[in-house]
């Protein structure tokens, strides 16, 4: 397969994932759409790697998975405490902050 | 070749339809399930691309661990809360027309990306991936861990009880 569709196909991952993370109300809900989204860059990361014939991209990609994992577990701390502070994670009802 | 077409095409379904079910189903446990699915499919495209290590990492890492502590979360939220969590979507014809927006916007970028010819792969893989992290890329490599270290640490700081 070309380098074209490895990055159509991370393209439409992305934009799946994007449209996730806009439409979801769910703080978890959200946070899978962050992932779809890191997934297609990697996609892209490894494609790029592969036909240009250069390492870093591999070693890219794997700073990105453990830096995602790290994230995830971060982010999933927050929900937790969120939930325990206000009983909900719905995203529309967090607006504490709004001036 | 013909087996990486067929491949392809059969891992580029299975992830567009289950990252699909990812954003519109409307069960948050079903959407973490079919998320798994999106990233196993994800390091079959990785095995395509001749990266055999990557996949073991994004099956270990990625559908192993990030899946595992999705699902402890929900589980725990869901205790709390007491019923299963259901989850609607708002906006969503404006996040679909978004979405298409930048989709259109990468695709029309890709269209002046110029054909490369995949390289041939020299040697062991796993073998230059393991010299490149411990020599040029060491210290990133070291800072990762350093930054692991705190973001687990910080997640158990902000997930303990209070007393």
């Amino acid at each position: 397969m070309p380098l074209s569709a490895y990055l159509a196909l991370a393209a439409l991952v992305f934009a799946i994932g994007l449209f996730g993370v806009l439409t979801r109300r769910n703080a978890v809900g959200i946070l899978l759409g962050i992932e779809l989204m890191l997934n297609a860059v990697n996609i892209n990361l490894v494609a790029f790697s592969r036909f240009h014939g250069n390492l870093a991209g591999l070693i890219f990609t794997l700073f990105t998975i453990a830096i995602t994992v790290a994230e995830i577990a971060v982010g999933l701390a927050i929900v937790i405490v969120i939930f325990r502070v206000r009983r909900t994670i719905e995203a529309d009802h967090l607006d504490l902050l709004r001036g | 070749m013909t087996a990486e077409i067929l491949g392809f095409w059969v891992a580029a379904v299975v992830l567009v339809a289950s990252s699909l079910a990812v954003v519109l189903t409307p069960n948050l446990f079903h959407a973490v399930l079919w998320l798994a699915a999106a990233l196993v499919a994800t390091g079959v495209v990785f095995l395509l691309l001749e990266s055999p290590f990557l996949f073991a990492v994004q099956l270990l890492l990625y559908a192993g661990g990030v899946v595992t502590i999705v699902v402890f979360a929900i589980m725990l939220t869901e205790r709390l809360v007491g019923d299963s969590i259901r989850q609607t979507s708002r906006f969503v014809f404006n996040g679909a027309v978004l979405a298409a927006a930048v989709f259109v916007g990468i695709a029309s970028f890709m269209m002046h990306t110029p054909t490369l010819a995949r390289t041939a792969t020299a040697g062991d893989q796993v073998r230059d991936l393991g010299r490149a992290l411990v020599g040029p890329y060491a210290v990133p490599l070291q800072l990762l861990g350093v930054l692991l270290v705190v973001a687990l640490l910080g997640a158990l700081y902000f997930a303990r009880t209070e007393d």
